[in-house]
């Protein structure tokens, strides 16, 4: 554990230490910041990610007609908008006294949305971390990126281009757009899948499905090839939360929540996402926007959680695909009868769910439900909805009321980032203090920790389409509080710069 | 991934209609759509910026024209073939066209087709602005250009083709 670098010690302070907080003025989402205190010594005192993105979201919304929102919410992100168009009409559907969609509904929403958690897997492992992978942390900077990939592992590149798109092509056909589509509504879906889309999404379907399986065997190959690297770089233990099916079965879709601790134990399970309130709390910290959720249950200190592939393939009791079961059992005995704690390891959890979600797809396509059916259902209205979805990232909530003008009237978001806020904040920590410890600050060593942070595929990274190249600041403060290094990264390039305002006060 | 017949020409424009002038490559691409929307000859493809995927647009394309906003070139447009070239704008939001032809290359194991860049001359490209008076008028000299250069492009090119 590495919480104790959140904020340094008293008798480090008294020796030298500045204690700094944040000032987010001007940031704009996308942008990461890391600051870091040192003692005498040169030994890392204190560790902070800071996330200065501003969400002014849910003021937006408030006052707007309910049947907009599902449209409108998908300017959080250009990445997952899917997600939250879903997790925004599941939470309607609960306004409109629906609490199950018709079976073609159902069906062409999971449909939707195991197309977009795909493309967006597969983005973010080929796009973003596979320089990193195949190349080294430390590789060239100039190579470390989906053109060097293109150039130096042409096959490994072409597959995931092709894995996106094909995920793009299922968004399109039941969203209307690859990119904020509306097909989703309160109350459920406003149209089939054609009969041309679903023969051309079927056509090329199995060929996407060993493409799957080739990106889970990359992964674990890394895995094998450096398994100190692979188990120890930014890891830790902590709790894992996620949706999950009633019978226990990995469900992306919709389900009941579930919780275990770090050895594995169950904390709570089968909880209504309705009363996501009585377990989650959310705590707000001065040096950042982004708020620290815990488990009401275990409080601040204890029950801080990760999210994402890492915690569902690992929550679930098994996912209910052949394949993807196979993988999921051999991922659990790289474990060795332990939670697999290794902030890398989520690479390879979401591959495999790359593959779960090619055989969902294909199951899907063959269902005549998506095809024709009653596409939306009623119900008696509701004043207040939730809606909870497993987002790439891992579990996104969405909480409206709404008048009865039908406007709404309250809005509350948790986006998958801000779950985990703390483990990103402890993965850097634990990269920083086995990587850093007084040495001078190197592109290689920011990008360690953007290696860690980048794990997470958190959408500060994602929502700007930074391809591989996470602007990142980060500063180095000596024990008299004076900054002794200044680095940014942006654009590809590592400046040192100690003479722009570096956000920090006393 | 199969590949559907594709068109001999592919005209793909890209910018942020919400951006000022920034928005005269989707608006060059929504007047072009009309003028050739009978042509099965030509496909016109747009999006916020170019990104690595795109480059699998390119395949199976006789010729290609690339449309986009630009503060750098000469007023009304300018209009310059292109080449592959590895350049640094894949870190950004807006891979440049060269970029993409290069990343074609390694993915394809070959030449791209032949690309030809018209870049508008725009001026502001502030958030929520509209088009300003001065750029639309660019937008009218460009599109005479690209109407002209299509006509005489798709008389050369074939029918709709299969990749496979």
């Amino acid at each position: 554990m590495n919480t104790s670098l959140e904020t340094a010690s008293p008798e480090a302070v008294a020796q030298g230490l500045r204690r700094v907080a944040i000032d987010p003025v001007s940031r704009v989402e996308g942008h990461g910041k890391v600051t870091i205190l040192l003692d005498a010594q040169n030994k890392v005192q204190q560790v902070r990610l800071h996330i200065v993105e501003f969400r002014g979201f849910e003021k937006f919304i408030e006052g707007r007609p309910y049947w907009e929102v599902p449209v409108m919410v998908q300017r959080l992100c250009g990445i997952c908008p899917v997600s939250h168009h879903l997790a925004a009409s599941k939470a309607f559907d609960r306004v409109l006294g629906v609490v199950q969609a018709t079976p073609s509904a159902d069906k062409i929403r999971r449909l939707m949305h195991y197309g977009q958690v795909m493309q967006s897997n597969a983005l973010h492992f080929f796009h973003l971390s596979s320089p990193d992978l195949l190349f080294g942390f430390d590789s060239e900077v100039n190579r470390r990126n989906i053109v060097g990939v293109a150039q130096a592992h042409p096959d490994i590149a072409k597959k995931g281009i092709l894995l996106r798109k094909f995920g793009q092509e299922v968004i399109r056909a039941t969203a209307g757009k690859r990119v904020h589509g509306t097909g989703s509504v309160p109350g459920g879906v406003n149209k089939h899948v054609s009969l041309e889309d679903r023969a051309m999404l079927l056509r090329d379907v199995d060929q996407m499905m060993a493409w799957a399986q080739d990106a889970v065997d990359i992964a674990k190959q890394l895995h094998g090839q450096n398994p100190a690297l692979y188990n120890s770089f930014g890891s830790f233990r902590s709790n894992m939360l996620s949706l999950v099916r009633a019978d226990g079965a990995l469900d992306l879709y919709d389900g009941v929540i579930r919780a275990r601790d770090a050895d594995g134990k169950i904390l709570f399970d089968g909880a209504s996402d309705q009363g996501y309130l009585d377990l989650i709390e959310e705590e707000v910290k001065p040096w950042t926007y982004m708020k620290f959720p815990f488990l009401k249950s275990l409080g601040r200190d204890l029950g801080w959680y990760r999210v994402g592939p890492l915690a569902r393939l690992q929550n679930c009791d098994f996912i209910p695909s052949p394949l993807a079961e196979a993988q999921r059992r051999e991922f659990i005995a790289w474990g060795q009868g332990e939670p697999i704690h290794a902030t890398l390891a989520y690479h390879w959890a979401r591959m495999i769910e790359v593959l779960h979600c090619m055989e969902v797809i294909k199951d899907l396509l063959d269902d005549p439900d998506i095809l024709s059916g009653d596409l939306m259902a009623t119900g008696k209205r509701q004043r207040s909805g939730v809606g909870v979805i497993e987002a790439p990232r891992g579990t996104l909530i969405h909480h409206y009321e709404v008048g009865d003008d039908d406007l709404v009237t309250m809005c509350n978001l948790i986006v998958s980032t801000t779950h985990n806020n703390q483990a990103m904040n402890e993965a850097v920590r634990s990269v920083a203090r086995e990587y850093l410890d007084g040495r001078e600050l190197t592109e290689g060593l920011l990008n360690h920790i953007e290696v860690a942070i980048r794990a997470y595929d958190p959408c500060l990274s994602c929502a700007t389409h930074a391809l591989g190249q996470m602007p990142l600041d980060v500063t180095l403060v000596g024990p008299e509080g004076e900054v002794i290094d200044r680095v940014v990264k942006s654009q590809g390039e590592l400046v040192h710069d100690l003479s722009g305002p570096t956000g920090l006060g006393v | 991934m199969s590949t559907p017949p594709v068109s001999s020409i592919l005209v793909f424009g890209w910018g942020n209609l919400s951006r000022g002038d920034d928005a005269l490559g989707p608006l060059c691409m929504d007047h072009l759509r009309a003028a050739f929307a009978d042509d099965s000859r030509v496909e016109f493809l747009d999006d916020y910026q170019l990104q690595v995927e795109h480059a699998l647009d390119l395949v199976g394309r006789e010729r290609v024209l690339f449309v986009d906003a630009s503060l750098n070139c000469s007023a009304p447009f300018e209009v310059t073939p292109l080449r592959a070239a590895q350049d640094a704008s894949f870190t950004t939001h807006a891979m440049s066209p060269q970029s993409l032809m290069q990343v074609f290359c390694d993915l394809q194991g070959g030449e791209p087709p032949p690309c030809t860049l018209l870049a508008i001359r725009g001026a502001r490209f502030g958030l929520g602005e509209p088009p300003s008076a001065q750029a639309l008028q660019h937008l009218d000299a460009a599109l005479l250009w690209a109407k002209t250069w299509l006509e005489q492009t798709a008389e050369q090119a074939d029918a709709p083709t299969c990749m496979n």
